[in-house]
């Protein structure tokens, strides 16, 4: 990433493209993703959407975006990307359309689609070579329903619907590894709370053509329970203690773009979010947090 | 012009291929799949050019289809059966995004029990969707409405998608003699889709389907795709007009055979039209006064057309290849609200569910559907609903059930040597 025009965090765009009062929530970190890639993409993009939370950014007569937008529904917003790139070049194809007039193609989905309703479509426009962007925010849960479970809820996360006393039973799905299992052009992991590393993760994947994935962790204050102003410091932790690691698969091969040693202790990110306060209160699950601290771990430790 | 024996789903790919279609997100179902192959075979050869896409779900090819129509280009899509009710949620969806495209649906009878044969319960369950429906008798309709569906749904004052429905197996596999119109005159009767202001390019950015915040404007936007809707039934009208003078043949919104003077009348869509007419022949000739009114358009639903032709009469056996479970035939009920409290409106009509997953509707029992009708005009009470259904049919279950039961106490009993 020598060649990069984002060197410090001064070469960041200083005024933000995306309109503001939206209806995310206050400390929303998927709309702090979302302004901080839409910088860098620019205009010249048509967003393909999926039901979620930022579906409400669109809403009648109001669009906070200066390009365009569609709306498909849960699980097919790479079937609509895949029309509308299709479409694009066959107008420009049959000189119908001049190529200045040509947009990227960027789906927009939660985690709730991109790890589920949507797999199969996103699977299968990666097969078909579908030169479009995807761009998920992970907020870890159905967050616009109230935060039931999704296929993206860490292990221990309390959940609407299921018991806080013992938390998620199941473990995180790994969409980063789905995807490079496919063989597309580029995946990258990235967060709101590290734009530098976005900015140059949204620029390389804009250098690219084919399927690309910025799978964004996006910390959610209504679903997480944590307080809004806090948005920005729990994913500099999410970083900081390994949770989250920000890393990118380009060609067969996995590149972590920030490497924190020591790394913080879990519990520094996790007591921070009521999703976890079983964990702690009334009495510490030592046994719990361990096999968490461990996981993380192990993860690092295949990490060269 | 020229002449050639084509089969259904041939037809529904010349269709496709005369109207010059450019995308055509494809996923292949039984028994649609020869559409989709004969036009990748031509987009193969150059002969059409136009770009197929298999897509991975009928969900996903819907979506496609619509969001390139929605970016500018002509599409073109096929599926039957479970594939359209699998692709339901964006059947509902897209008709709002007011992108305009032809959906060929070759219809299949749904699972519980699966069987690949016919019945309309596919395409009725599409019925308030938004999309427009035209219902093919022959194979030459169903060339001639894929071409007419096309002009019809680009109309700026329609701009909906539309579903041309065919028969699986008696009208997809069946060769008939076609007239193929040709592609000078198709191209004079379809210009260019002009997608105006509808479609995504870099100088105009423009919100598509985006979401909505309470009753009033949803309602005004639900409301505005019904006005359409309605609203295409004088355009198709027009381009039916426009479609006879291009290529010679007319095909009106409502079809009627030996209706004027008839005092029975059979009501129903599809090909089974064909054998209905051949009944009425053979009905008339024994001087039994009968007809035939066969709506071609569902959606929007030609009330006028229907009301007129049926005006006077005094029996109508409505035939419904389809049921609502717990309701009945569909046409049947949809024909009754049309007619209820209209003057010299019949005073019968007689509901007869039949045709279901490829079942036969023979000669005979047409003869019978109209006397049941006649006799029930005669009483002045509307008889209650009856499926076709022979003895001998119910003779061939208890069979079936009959193995079926042996099998089971044989497997009780610990199975016997094979």
């Amino acid at each position: 990433m020598s060649e990069s025009r984002f060197r410090r965090m001064n070469d960041l765009p200083s005024t933000h493209l995306l309109g503001a009062g939206t209806a995310m929530c206050a400390g929303c970190g998927g709309l702090q993703a979302v302004q901080e890639i839409y910088d860098v993409l620019g205009e010249k993009t048509v967003f393909v959407n999926a039901a979620g939370c930022m579906t409400l950014l669109s809403t009648y007569p109001f669009t906070p975006f200066r390009g365009s937008w569609l709306y498909t529904a849960m699980a097919c917003a790479p079937a609509g990307a895949q029309g509308v790139r299709d479409a694009l070049d066959l107008l420009i194809a049959k000189k119908r359309l001049p190529p200045e007039e040509d947009l990227d193609v960027v789906v927009l989905s939660g985690d709730g689609a991109a790890y589920g309703m949507g797999l199969s479509s996103t699977s299968a426009a990666i097969d078909r070579g579908l030169d479009f962007l995807y761009l998920c925010y992970d907020n870890e849960g159905y967050g616009n329903t109230g935060q039931q479970a999704s296929a993206a809820t860490p292990h221990a996360a309390a959940t609407a619907g299921c018991g806080a006393r013992a938390g998620h039973a199941g473990q995180k799905k790994d969409l980063f590894a789905i995807w490079a299992a496919n063989r597309p052009s580029y995946v990258a992991t990235a967060i709101g709370a590290e734009p530098l590393d976005l900015a140059r993760k949204i620029e390389k994947a804009r250098s690219l053509r084919g399927p690309r994935l910025i799978l964004v962790l996006a910390p959610c204050p209504t679903g997480w329970d944590f307080d809004p102003a806090e948005m920005v410091e729990i994913g500099r932790l999410a970083v900081a203690t390994g949770v989250w690691p920000l890393k990118e698969w380009e060609a067969g091969r996995v590149v972590h773009t920030k490497v924190r040693r020591p790394r913080l202790p879990v519990e520094e990110y996790l007591r921070r979010q009521g999703r976890f306060r079983h964990l702690f209160e009334p009495v510490r699950n030592e046994a719990a947090l361990a096999e968490i601290q461990a996981g993380v771990d192990a993860y690092w430790a295949g990490v060269s | 012009m020229s002449r050639l024996l084509l089969t259904g789903n041939a037809a529904a790919a010349w269709g496709a291929r005369l109207a010059q279609v450019d995308y055509v997100p494809a996923f292949p179902i039984t028994p649609q799949t020869e559409i989709i192959e004969t036009l990748g075979r031509w987009i193969d050869a150059g002969e059409l050019a136009a770009r197929l896409v298999l897509l991975e779900s009928e969900h996903s090819m819907v979506t496609a289809a619509a969001a390139a129509a929605a970016t500018g280009v002509r599409a073109f899509t096929a599926t039957s059966s479970q594939g359209l009710l699998y692709a339901m949620e964006m059947i509902f969806t897209v008709p709002g995004w007011r992108a305009p495209f032809v959906l060929v649906n070759v219809s299949r009878g749904l699972a519980t029990p699966i069987t690949l044969e016919p019945d309309h319960s596919d395409v009725l369950a599409a019925r308030d969707s938004g999309f427009l429906q035209l219902h093919c008798a022959t194979s030459q309709e169903v060339l001639d409405s894929v071409l007419i569906a096309h002009r019809w749904t680009e109309d700026p004052r329609v701009r909906l998608p539309a579903i041309v429905n065919l028969d699986g197996f008696h009208l997809s596999f069946t060769r008939e003699p076609v007239e193929l119109p040709d592609a000078a005159a198709a191209a004079r009767f379809l210009p260019p889709f002009d997608p105006e202001n509808v479609r995504f390019r870099a100088s105009r950015p423009v919100s598509q389907a985006v979401a909505v915040l309470g009753g009033g404007p949803y309602s005004y936007f639900r409301y505005e795709i019904h006005r359409a809707a309605e609203s295409a039934l004088a355009v198709y009208d027009e381009v039916a007009g426009a479609f006879a003078s291009a290529c010679g043949r007319l095909w009106p919104a409502v079809e009627t055979h030996r209706a004027e003077d008839a005092e029975v009348v059979f009501f129903l869509i599809g090909s089974f039209a064909t054998k209905a007419r051949d009944a009425v022949d053979r009905l008339r000739a024994a001087g039994v006064p009968v007809g035939l009114v066969r709506p071609r358009l569902l959606r929007p639903y030609p009330v006028e057309a229907i009301r007129r032709a049926l005006r006077g009469k005094r029996a109508v056996a409505v035939v419904d290849q389809n049921l609502s479970m717990g309701k009945g035939g569909v046409l049947h009920a949809e024909l009754a609200s049309a007619l209820y409290g209209e003057p010299d409106a019949p005073r019968v009509l007689a509901s007869f569910i039949g045709g279901l997953g490829g079942r036969d509707i023979a000669l005979e029992e047409f003869r019978e559907m109209a006397q049941i009708a006649a006799r029930a005009a005669a009483d002045g009470r509307s008889p209650a609903p009856r499926l076709l259904y022979t003895e001998g049919e119910l003779r061939e279950v208890r069979k079936l059930q009959g193995i079926a039961q042996a099998e089971r106490d044989d497997l009780a009993r610990g199975g016997s040597e094979p």
